[in-house]
């Protein structure tokens, strides 16, 4: 008898972004994101825009929502330390975001480089004006995304959902 | 100075923006809102007033969003050369709406003129070319600008226009500065007054 599947997150993570109609998926590939973004750039109704460096994409965002879109912005924790100026455009312009953020830096970290930026990704988000949520639990992320967009989108305002690196795992480099 | 640089911004502005009709027009952080702003406020105009680097990319999602209605980002050489990597971006979506225009002085005008990169001879034109931009090219006439219009009215983009223009300073002419009112009064426009109740 084989143990229990582990839970299927990434597909929970996909419904909620198209139960929410989000139209563009704007990326910095990430190792934790690899199955939401191949269930993304299956579905026709989303276009994927690869980033060369985040902030791009918190621009993107503000211009998707002009022109009537939803979108989401996929990164890992290194990135949000590249976005904070231009978060300032979202703060003033009251525009929605919802951002999808995977923990580096943190739990069983073999990299040192990456515990900088990961120990502050929470604080620097939440002074850029993001109200942060963390998804812990397998079978609450579904709900925990799909409540940032609804939040985001309905209330105008920046929301990052946090997965954390205990959930995805930490790259060992084969240590 | 590379080479002489004669064309007027506000006559290079004026004239992409002659008739716009539905054209949809993001305007890039410094002189070149006011450079539009001078053309006359327009709701359908959103402009920066900070996030510098941004204003293409911000062009690229509104494009992505709005494929039957023509996109014209108006920005600064300073501005763009913050954000390089969006051409790269722009060049992966390929948006035939979508034109970025680069109103090029080889300064920063609002920090004192120092000079950027391209006053050193950093070609804007050939790293759009390189990034996949259908046209791409160095403006130094009025005519070519008029025709940068019609090719974007043509859907041929993206375009990219790195359009050099004299290091001056025209009279300060500001569009409004809420941002909350930009966004609002955009999709108003855009998107009729229902887009408030979505």
């Amino acid at each position: 008898m084989s143990g229990a599947q582990p839970h299927d997150w990434p597909a929970d993570i996909y419904a909620a972004l198209k139960a929410a109609q989000v139209k563009q998926v704007a990326y910095v590939p990430d190792a934790g994101h690899a199955r939401l973004l191949k269930l993304c750039a299956a579905d026709n109704a989303m276009r994927m825009v690869p980033l060369t460096t985040e902030e791009e994409g918190v621009a993107l965002v503000a211009g998707a929502w002009l022109g009537g879109e939803r979108a989401v912005l996929l990164m890992q924790s290194s990135g949000v330390g590249n976005c904070i100026n231009t978060l300032g455009m979202i703060a003033t312009c009251q525009f929605p975001l919802l951002t999808i953020v995977t923990m580096r830096g943190e739990f069983g970290e073999f990299n040192p480089w990456q515990v900088p930026m990961g120990i502050a990704t929470p604080g620097s988000l939440e002074l850029a004006n993001v109200i942060v949520h963390r998804a812990s639990e397998p079978a609450r992320i579904g709900d925990t995304v799909a409540g940032a967009a609804r939040l985001a989108f309905s209330s105008y305002v920046a929301v990052a959902v946090l997965l954390p690196q205990q959930l995805i795992g930490a790259k060992t480099f084969g240590k | 100075m590379s080479r002489a640089n004669t064309l007027d911004r506000r006559a290079v502005v004026a004239a992409l923006l002659a008739e716009r009709g539905d054209l949809l027009v993001v305007a890039g952080l410094g002189a070149p809102n006011w450079d539009v702003a001078a053309a006359g406020d327009n709701p359908l105009t959103f402009p920066l007033w900070g996030a510098m680097g941004s204003a293409a990319m911000v062009g690229l999602g509104l494009a992505l969003a709005q494929p039957r209605r023509d996109v014209l980002v108006l920005t600064g050489d300073g501005e763009l050369l913050m954000g390089l990597g969006s051409l790269a971006s722009i060049g992966v979506q390929r948006p035939a709406n979508l034109a970025v225009a680069v109103l090029d002085n080889e300064a920063y005008g609002e920090t004192g003129m120092q000079a950027t990169h391209t006053a050193h001879g950093v070609d804007l034109a050939a790293i759009a070319a390189g990034c996949g931009f259908t046209r791409s090219e160095a403006i130094r006439e009025m005519a070519a600008v008029e025709a940068l219009r019609a090719r974007l009215k043509a859907r041929q983009g993206p375009l990219f226009a790195q359009i050099k223009i004299a290091a001056d300073t025209p009279p300060l002419v500001m569009p409004p500065r809420d941002g909350a009112l930009l966004k609002n009064r955009f999709r108003a426009a855009l998107l009729g007054a229902d887009a408030a109740l979505a």
